[in-house]
């Protein structure tokens, strides 16, 4: 092969090659202009009118806009719900699954069985998972209570108390994805040289000593990398809250996507939604610009 | 003493990791239980964890109660479908990136990871008012036609990077030897890259058994929906009687634990890779 020449001419071989290449990339580009590109485009213009489907669109300027951010406590409601679930979800993800791969990377006989154990729960999502944890909190007869009920304690309500509501799914959540985050840090851990280990050994340091000075810097990129996505799923919580809660109870688990939801398939107000998610694309592009800011400070990069 | 301290260490470990096994299957026992409950030991305090009637017939129920063998067959249906799509398309656009030189194939790579950070909410209403203009509303083909166009950019970047791992020599003596492109695709990369593809079909089967949003939003026919639609239905409608409410989760839930022990090491290579859930 030709390194790059610039402007010269193709051989007949390398001009059969781009077309080719341009050829077997085709489907992608062509499912992104048809369900990528034109759809954005189309959500901005729908964000600036007034639209239920069965009429044509009406232009109404930012009039949509104007209304959620000054007249709509719904939308301030949702953001509230929205931003709480994820200041507590993330980073207890992020340190539940790091432990559990900490502890899982030992060399113990039998590792690998507690490592499928601790994983089985995280091929449940979605609706099942909504299922089986509308049951385990039920606050008379579900597990959890039954178990507080052992040791004396009156177990919250749960789903059904405002004030528990978004806790519990973050419980679940906790439960769900626990073990699927752990192999993503167990992979991490499995790189890191032993000597450095070996280094606080000499200097009499313990447990935490190794998980404060070696683990957590060596394996920064990949808490940096999965706090970042880890935000951004949270942003779009759904469906745990369309089955078990349906935004109750008083809107505690009215979530951002939730009220996007109703707000377009049980409202029809398709402009008034799709003001949402504009809003939502503008948010959670600022908050990942934010954590990428303040992120490159406290991660380690090898070699650096 | 050294010995000793070996020892605890072990003993505390192990510990350790029971504690956690049990916190985590738990649950799962306490469902399966309640699966086979009638009502008078479902309210039963305190719990019991072996019911001392066994009532298969909540399993029974569920089939009466809902069409469940119709909802199956359209969720396999619809997962079948999805996934020979993204195996399909995916590997040729991840063929294109991988092993293939042509003119702005990086900077298209890099694109498509940043179309990645898009949230689905802001393509989703302009998408199903298309569709609704195709006439496509309460039909599969909402579901199963985007999967044909590239499977998502997740699935190539799997894909592209299993296949940048395939020596080049091996295609370029193919190439020499005047082999079209498309059989180098066919008969040299897609067999090397089995295990890649059952990742990436693993995953994309998870997703889409899983998927609620999208029947939710594009399937209105009662006999048209999927399992995990019927599920969100039955919890709506039967939730004070938990023992069948558990058998449909338990049913509902059985394929995706069987094909987790029969391909483990596929469903852990994914997770690694991706995480996949929010």
């Amino acid at each position: 092969m030709q390194k790059k020449t610039g402007r010269i001419r193709k051989s007949p071989q390398q001009r059969k090659q781009t077309l080719l290449g341009y050829l077997f990339v085709s489907p992608w580009v062509i499912g992104f202009l048809i369900f990528g590109l034109y759809p954005i485009i189309m959500s901005f213009y729908y964000s600036l009118c007034q639209y239920d489907v069965l009429r044509i669109p009406q232009f109404i300027g930012f009039g949509n806009y104007k209304e959620l951010l000054q007249n709509d406590p719904y939308f301030w409601k949702s953001i509230w719900n929205t931003l709480y679930y994820t200041v507590i979800r993330t980073p207890l993800v992020i340190l539940g699954s790091l432990l559990l791969a900490v502890l899982v990377n030992n060399t113990v006989k039998g590792i690998r069985f507690f490592r499928t154990i601790f994983f089985i729960p995280s091929i449940i999502t979605g609706v099942v998972l909504s299922a089986l944890w509308l049951w385990l909190l039920n606050p008379q007869y579900g597990l959890f209570n039954s178990i507080l009920a052992v040791f004396g304690i009156h177990g919250p309500l749960w789903l059904q108390s405002p004030n528990w509501s978004k806790l519990s799914i973050v419980l679940m959540s906790l439960w769900s994805i626990g073990g699927g985050r752990m192999l993503v840090f167990l992979a991490a851990l499995q790189g890191i040289p032993t000597a450095l280990y070996e280094v606080v050994d000499i200097d009499g340091g313990g447990w935490w000593a190794k998980f404060r000075h070696v683990t957590v810097p060596m394996v920064s990129p990949v808490i940096f990398l999965w706090t970042i996505l880890d935000v951004i799923f949270s942003f779009q919580v759904f469906t745990e809250a369309y089955v078990m809660t349906k935004g109750g109870p008083l809107n505690s688990t009215l979530f951002y996507n939730l009220y996007l939801y109703y707000k377009a398939f049980d409202d029809f107000s398709m402009g008034y939604a799709s003001a949402l998610a504009w809003l939502l694309l503008v948010m959670i592009l600022v908050i990942t610009l934010i954590q990428f800011l303040v992120g490159k400070k406290f991660v380690y990069y090898e070699g650096k | 003493m050294r010995l000793n301290f070996k020892t605890y260490r072990t003993t505390m470990t192990y510990l350790l990791l029971i504690a956690v096994s049990v916190v985590l299957i738990l649950p799962f026992l306490w469902i399966i239980s309640t699966s086979l409950k009638g009502s008078e030991s479902i309210f039963a305090i305190p719990p019991q964890w072996i019911p001392k009637q066994i009532h298969w017939d909540n399993y029974a129920k569920v089939f009466t109660k809902m069409p469940f063998f119709i909802y199956m067959k359209n969720s396999i249906f619809i997962s079948v479908m999805t996934i020979l799509g993204t195996l399909i398309s995916g590997s040729l656009v991840a063929y294109a990136f991988a092993c293939m030189k042509w003119p702005g194939r990086d900077w298209l790579f890099v694109f498509m990871l940043g179309t990645m950070m898009l949230p689905m909410q802001v393509t989703m209403i302009p998408v199903f008012v298309l569709f609704k203009q195709f006439g496509w509303l309460n039909t599969f083909k909402p579901l199963i036609v985007p999967a044909f166009f590239g499977g998502g950019a997740f699935n190539i970047f799997l894909l592209r990077q299993f296949f940048l791992t395939i020596p080049k020599d091996l295609f370029e003596a193919a190439r020499l030897d005047g082999c079209s492109e498309f059989r180098i695709y066919w008969e040299i990369v897609l067999p090397l890259a089995k295990p890649a593809l059952a990742t990436v079909a693993i995953l994309t089967f998870m997703m889409t058994w899983n998927d609620f949003l999208g029947p939710l939003i594009y399937i209105s026919d009662k006999l048209k929906g999927t399992l995990a639609l019927g599920l969100a239905m039955f919890v709506g409608q039967y939730q004070t009687e938990w023992g069948v409410l558990m058998a449909a989760s338990v049913l509902v839930m059985l394929p995706i634990i069987i094909l987790f022990f029969l391909f483990q090491k596929y469903f852990i290579q994914g997770f690694m890779m991706s995480g996949i859930k929010g």
